[in-house]
């Protein structure tokens, strides 16, 4: 008996460490360290890579790789016929990460998705506050209109949850899918409540996710482990590690080296480079994104939509991408979402380079001078402003207008170019949040975000219209037709000249399988797994 | 003595004064609002702008926002970072054993070798050794930190595959910090060959940042020497009959080297300065890295706070230097 129990440890033994010694540890060289780990109260997407994408789960998730919805926590739901009233189905059996800083003692219901949103907006929620951190803003939350449109969440028993709407809105189970609306733990946040450590929550994260988080070395490591309770089946990779590389050139170094496995983000000026190793394999895809240049609609003579198109057609857009894109290229816009997006109309197409006949127009128009507006930050719509106003200029010199650079500092820039009367043509752009075309097209030209986000001041009826019909019809079919129309109105108005949908760019090495581009900007680790 | 150290720290009250000023003036004058850095490309409605300024205390009149800061300051609270919602101070502590022990390694690189070149381009004045040590330091002293360190990345650790390329410490070790500095962690939990990688991580960075150091230490170090070695009692030393490694390691050496103790002093603000560049790098963990990303997050707290801190570790220092030099020159005290 005794031999036998011996035999068993040292195979037990035997086990544990071969196991350790065939760990899959999968490398990730993230851009920067992340705020905190609770992804309601941050906003940058290498917080949500460290948070959202990794230890939590939501309600409905997008496809990985797209930005189609499909069911997460929750397998089914019902959108009732007036569109106010939304009904999800909890999958049942969903447990939470135990860890050795929390052990769950019953699985995810109703309570915890309550909890995750009603902490977000109301103010008698002792997670609301001052109480869990100092100077909470809840960015995302408030700034996709959630508090407009939310009237009640409400739990009809243990695995179903009610959302009632103000107003019917389409978007809205897109913006589920988003990282603020990541489901956390409500028994966890309790005890945290109870032994006086609220700020824990922030720091040592508890969800559903594929992940469970090991250790954050501020600003260096972050690990994570396979969560082996995960409802759609433990990773095929055991450890995470977030190597945080903030340098473009030595993070590709690395990954040529193998001290990581993936990394974001090179420098454009690296891609010849990557290319030519046959160790790593670069991965782009379309991002969801635009860069454009906003003309001030209700100042003459640009509130003619002729003199406008004739700034475009003065633009020789191909040589201009050509030089601001380089290797890394771009795809030509020609509509405000990119093709990747459902809606998108394919038969508009924007203006083409047309001198002379911009000519003529503007000497019509009597336009001589013009403001065009740059600023000093790097954007992945558009890697150099300034560059791209010094050939704007010189395109518009050539068809007789006189183009005088303003320039500013970024968040200074913002400030000045949304002010109704902001003076010519300004440079700026926009990545997708969630994938609905709603997310571009009310965000950027809505009447209501002038003075926010709609740099153009412009303000159309007809377009306006279509817009908010599409917001609040649920039919995804009806959706399209309402955007493609819309999308036709954008192109004989012009309230903006449109640059280009950049590519999004990932080193991965050649052992690793099952990693996705995402056009959401998210890097994911679900269903990633590496060879030796 | 006790009245030469009251009359050094009488005088840091003001220094300090100006610091809390120019730290708290410096990120005002940044242009850029923080609410606005915050809300990113989505903007903020008027009214919601508002109330966020409300919540931060921007709307305060300017004289009131210093007041509370000094305020907090004196008692020790150095706020919470705005975007990370930690204490600064806490995340100082964490932070601050990395950038110390970069710049440990730096400095032991620039002595280790700056002094003996120092010394033996005094000796061998208007050699060939003399005139290319004297150039190269020069273009050590001016070669921007930033080039030379991909340089260094691109051809040690991308072509050779001698060195990491950044970090602290192999990914494979998971050591919980002791102490905050790993090659004392790594020993202290037994595991040689992590203390082995945390040396190899700290090569490159310990170089590059240790460059400036070098070249200013080696140039000091020979006009200090051939000061001293001009001296009398140095003729009379030779005169003597005593050896050359004697007269130079004994008796020029030793006053030689008060200057230098005084360089190698004030060259603790350019490893901070240059603290920030190498670690952003690198990928440093350190306090260099941690000023650099809340500048571009607009993040008040922890610039001001940090500026605070790292000028009251220059002081620190510099009357540490200050008290050494009149323990080696005590003529200095009477002074």
């Amino acid at each position: 008996m005794k031999k036998t129990m011996t035999f068993a440890a040292a195979l037990l033994a035997a086990s544990v460490l071969g196991g350790m010694a065939n760990a899959k540890t999968l490398v990730y060289c993230s851009e920067a360290s992340p705020a905190n780990f609770d992804p309601g109260t941050t906003t940058g997407g290498n917080d949500f890579d460290a948070s959202s994408r990794t230890v939590y789960s939501r309600l409905v998730e997008f496809k990985h790789g797209g930005t189609e919805i499909e069911p997460g926590l929750a397998d089914k739901w019902e959108i009732s016929d007036d569109g106010l009233v939304y009904t999800f189905h909890l999958h049942p059996g969903v447990k939470f990460q135990t860890t050795d800083y929390f052990k769950p003692t019953r699985d995810l219901n109703a309570d915890d998705v309550v909890f995750s949103f009603d902490r977000q907006f109301n103010k008698q929620n002792p997670w609301n506050g001052e109480k869990y951190l100092p100077n909470l803003t809840w960015d995302y939350y408030t700034g996709m209109d959630m508090p407009k449109y939310v009237a009640k969440w409400e739990k009809v028993d243990d695995l179903t949850v009610k959302l009632t709407l103000t107003e019917p809105n389409a978007p809205m189970l897109a913006n589920l899918g988003m990282d603020f609306a990541s489901i956390v733990s409500k028994e966890y946040a309790d005890q945290l409540e109870k032994d006086g450590k609220m700020a824990d929550f922030s720091t040592k994260p508890i969800g559903t996710g594929p992940f469970q988080f090991v250790d954050y070395q501020l600003d260096s490591v972050i690990r994570y482990a396979a969560n082996p309770d995960y409802f759609k089946g433990k990773e095929k990779i055991d450890d995470l590690v977030f190597a945080i590389t903030p340098d473009a050139t030595a993070r590709i170094q690395k990954v040529l080296a193998g001290e990581c496995d993936v990394a974001p983000y090179p420098n454009p000026a690296d891609i010849a480079t990557i290319k030519a190793n046959k160790d790593v394999t670069l991965m782009d895809q379309a991002g969801l994104n635009i860069g454009y240049m906003s003309y001030n609609t209700t100042i003459p003579p640009l509130d003619k939509p002729e003199v406008r198109h004739a700034l475009n057609q003065a633009i020789d857009r191909e040589a201009l991408i050509k030089s601001l894109f380089q290797d890394a290229g771009a795809t030509p816009a020609q509509n405000l979402i990119p093709p990747t997006m459902w809606s998108w109309n394919k038969a508009v197409k924007f203006d083409s380079y047309d001198p002379e006949a911009a000519k003529k127009v503007l000497a019509d128009a009597g336009l001589k001078e013009i403001q065009l507006w740059a600023s000093d930050r790097v954007r992945p719509y558009n890697p150099n402003f300034q560059r791209a106003a010094e050939l704007i200029q010189a395109d518009w010199a050539k068809v007789g207008v006189k183009a005088e650079i303003v320039n500013y500092e970024w968040t200074k820039y913002r400030e000045e170019g949304k002010k109704k009367e902001r003076p010519g043509a300004f440079q700026i752009g926009w990545t997708g949040d969630n994938g609905d075309p709603d997310n571009f097209f009310a965000t950027l030209f809505a009447c209501s975000a002038i003075g926010v986000s709609n740099y153009s001041s412009w303000c159309d009826k007809d377009f306006e219209d279509l817009i908010q019909k599409a917001k609040k019809t649920s039919d995804q079919g009806e959706r399209t037709k309402l955007y493609e129309q819309a999308q036709e109105i954008f192109a004989k108005q012009a309230p903006a000249f449109l640059l280009a949908h950049s590519q999004v760019y990932a080193v991965v090495r050649n052992n690793v399988s099952g990693f996705k581009m995402d056009p959401l900007g998210i890097h994911r680790f679900d269903g990633v797994d590496k060879a030796e | 003595m006790l009245r030469y150290l009251l009359n050094k720290i009488a005088l840091l009250i003001p220094t300090l004064v100006g610091i809390t000023i120019c730290a708290f003036a410096f990120v005002r004058l940044l242009p850029g609002d923080p609410i606005l850095a915050m809300a990113g490309e989505h903007g903020v409605t008027p009214a919601r702008y508002e109330e966020l300024k409300e919540q931060f205390g921007y709307n305060l009149p300017i004289w009131e926002q210093y007041a509370r800061y000094v305020g907090e300051v004196a008692t020790g609270d150095f706020g919470v970072s705005i975007s990370s919602k930690r204490p600064v101070l806490q995340e100082f502590k964490t932070l601050f054993p990395a950038t110390l022990e970069l710049s440990f390694f730096a400095m032991i690189f620039a002595m280790v070798i700056g002094i003996p070149a120092g010394i033996f381009a005094a000796v061998k004045r208007g050699s060939w050794f003399d005139q290319s040590l004297m150039g190269t330091a020069l273009v050590g002293y001016s070669m921007p930190i930033f080039w030379w360190g991909l340089l260094l990345i691109i051809f040690f650790s991308g072509y050779l595959g001698w060195t990491p390329v950044s970090g602290r410490m192999g990914l494979q070790f998971f050591l919980r910090p002791i102490t905050g500095f790993m090659t004392i962690d790594s020993l202290l939990y037994g595991k040689w060959d992590a203390f082995r990688s945390a040396l190899s991580h700290l090569v490159l960075p310990a170089i590059v940042l240790g460059t400036i150091p070098l070249a200013v230490i080696a140039r000091q170090t020979r006009s200090a020497m051939l000061e001293v070695l001009g001296e009398d009692y140095v003729r009379t030393a030779r005169a003597k009959g005593l050896s050359a490694a004697r007269v130079i390691g004994v008796h020029a050496l030793r006053n030689a080297l008060i200057p230098v103790v005084t360089t190698i002093g004030l060259q603790v603000g350019t490893l901070l300065a240059g603290a920030i560049l190498t670690e952003t790098i690198f990928a440093w963990p350190g306090i260099g890295k941690w000023m650099v990303d809340s500048i571009f997050k607009r993040d008040y707290v922890v610039v001001q706070s940090g500026l605070l801190l790292i000028a009251l570790i220059v002081m620190a220092v510099n009357l540490i230097v200050d008290v050494l030099y009149a323990v080696i020159n005590p003529r200095i005290r009477a002074a």
